[in-house]
């Protein structure tokens, strides 16, 4: 057994090691470290916890029983996930943690005197307050990471839900969790926990669901936002520092992406969380139905034209995963690296279904992370390429985001593929992408299209060099 | 008058979420994936919670319905934090620089 101040203070080191874990993230090189100061920083809370209860009798054994087993599924689906399933592994973490603070809370709400927080019935009302605002949010993560997951993995149509009187209800909801907090904090009653904890869950599925499928990096951020500040309820709950700290770097992490993935699309917040994005859509695509000619052409055309370029930018997207195109596309590009052709990557914010998915994908392609460019960096230099390749991506090129203020995308930063001399877009057909209209790109006059799945064209591409 | 802990939680609180803002706004954008999981796997550092609920029960009855639950929350807090670090760990592994001596 160890005192509570020795205790407390190791607990705040494992705190200033998890923030050490996400300074390492500010490069690829550092990187490595902070994931491993962060281990470290965990090993350190979990031991001193031991310690502290300092009860080693049978209960420790199933402790480690239950570490083991959960370890062994976790070390199992790390190894097993494929890069391109990212954003489920992430929500369906998210879910876990949002579960975890949900079990916790409740335990503490039965025996709180394991936790020094007063007798069953009679719990200090700081600790009360704390605990449910822990668990409401914690069943808020939990419900709405489980929709993110089943909308991610297809079993859910990610279109988005809504049926009349959806906001009102969700106020009439929100409110109410808050006011049973405040009568569970001043009646001490173990029934409206439990109503507080069902609302809850229900709520978190009732936010999630009106939230289109494509709009999921910013869904998948904000429940990393949420999970954060469960923990850090709970944190206050159990008056521990390294839930506190690690509770408020999370949770401002999920929002700081969150913001990041709303700018890239020039959405507000509300905006996505209000979801109906798929109402404006449907009158603006009908209206401009006409057909317009566009270029097509075949794998001999493309690689003719790379051939003779002297600079190629690749614009990949998140079709280029569906297709698991990145490995042929890699092959392609180091084919005309040895015909000396400057080839580099151009990642918009929102590409792909998760903060930073396409450069995990390019990676584990074995595509160095130096040849890989965000939009601000690559930008101007379209102007100076001579081909775009654009595989899998859609509207983060559509010039309309720049030119027409009626375009529901109007005012979303997007990539200039449109000044290169010549642009290769590789699609299945010219069907509209997510925002459901028509990208301007496919009819202008040096775009060439290439119908056809990603990974056999850049295959047959790459034959044809 | 002495000063409620709680004051000093809720300073700690606040100036972590300062440092989480300026911490993560400093990672850079192509490593926001693993950013997002090893912040998944250092918030599962609620298992600390889970452990003392766990072991809240005495040497007769290891089993409660308050310890059960926190078992539960072990075990998929366990998940978490092996699945999240190692996860980090893969991803992290496959970010190369350019070979020089490659032509």
């Amino acid at each position: 057994m160890i005192s509570a101040n020795l205790s407390a203070i190791f607990y705040l080191i494992s705190g200033v090691l998890f923030i050490l874990a996400l300074r390492g993230l500010s490069s690829p090189e550092t990187s490595r470290q902070g994931n491993f100061f962060g281990i470290l920083g965990m090993i350190i809370a979990v031991t001193v916890t031991f310690l502290s209860v300092g009860n080693f009798s049978t209960g420790f054994v199933y402790v480690l029983i239950f570490i083991l087993v959960g370890g062994s599924i976790g070390a199992l689906i790390a190894y097993r996930i494929p890069m391109t399933a990212m954003p489920e592994l992430v929500a369906g973490f998210h879910s876990l943690v949002g579960l975890a603070a949900v079990f916790v809370a409740i335990s503490a709400f039965l025996n709180p005197e394991a936790f020094n927080l007063g007798m069953p019935g009679n719990i200090k009302l700081g600790s009360l307050i704390e605990m449910s605002i822990g668990a409401a949010v914690g069943a808020i993560t939990f419900s709405g990471s489980v929709i993110a997951f089943l909308k991610l993995q297809g079993i859910m149509s990610g279109s988005p839900i809504t049926f009349k009187g959806q906001h009102p209800l969700n106020a009439i909801i929100l409110t109410s969790i808050i006011a049973l907090i405040y009568l569970l904090c001043s009646t001490q009653s173990s029934n409206l926990f439990w109503i507080l904890l069902a609302v809850s869950f229900l709520i978190g599925f009732l936010l999630i669901i009106p939230i289109g499928g494509a709009d999921m990096p910013v869904v998948i951020s904000m429940l990393n936002s949420y999970s954060g500040w469960a923990a850090a309820g709970i944190g206050f709950t159990l008056e521990n520092t390294a839930l506190i700290i690690t509770g408020a770097l999370v949770g401002s992490s999920g929002a700081i992406l969150s913001y990041i993935m709303c700018k890239g699309m020039n959405r507000s917040f509300f905006n996505v969380i209000l979801g109906g994005f798929g109402a404006t859509e449907e009158n603006s695509s009908s209206s401009s139905k006409e057909q317009r000619p566009v270029k097509s052409g075949n794998a001999d055309d493309a690689a003719f034209l790379m051939k003779n370029a002297s600079s190629v930018i690749i614009v990949p997207g998140y079709g280029m995963a569906v297709a698991q195109a990145q490995h042929a596309l890699r092959e392609m590009v180091d084919t005309l690296k040895k015909n000396d052709i400057k080839v580099s990557y151009a990642i918009h914010p929102v590409a792909g279904r998760m903060p930073g998915h396409m450069n995990v994908l390019l990676a584990e392609a074995n595509v160095p992370y130096d040849e890989v460019f965000e939009l601000e960096e690559i930008n101007n230099d379209f102007a100076n390429a001579d081909v775009a390749f654009v595989i899998g991506a859609n509207d983060v090129t559509n010039p309309v985001a720049k030119t027409d203020p009626q375009s529901p995308i109007y005012g979303m930063p997007v990539l200039d593929v449109e000044k290169c001399k010549s642009v290769l877009f590789v699609k299945r057909s010219l069907s509209p992408g997510y925002a459901g209209i028509d990208n301007d790109l496919f009819y202008k006059e040096n775009t060439l299209m290439l119908f056809a799945d990603a990974k056999k064209m850049t295959e047959d591409i790459t034959k044809n060099l | 008058m002495e000063i409620d802990p709680l004051i000093f939680r809720l300073s700690i609180f606040i100036l972590s979420i300062f440092v989480g803002y300026y911490v993560v706004w400093s990672v850079t954008p192509s490593l926001h994936t693993p950013l997002m999981s090893v912040t998944n796997a250092i918030s599962s550092v609620i298992i600390v919670g889970a452990i003392i609920a766990g072991l809240s029960g005495n040497s007769d009855s290891v089993f409660n319905t308050s310890s059960i639950f926190g078992f539960l929350a072990i075990a998929l807090a366990a998940i978490n934090i092996f699945g999240g670090f190692l996860v980090t760990q893969r991803m992290l592994a496959m970010y190369k620089k350019k070979k020089k001596d490659k032509k």
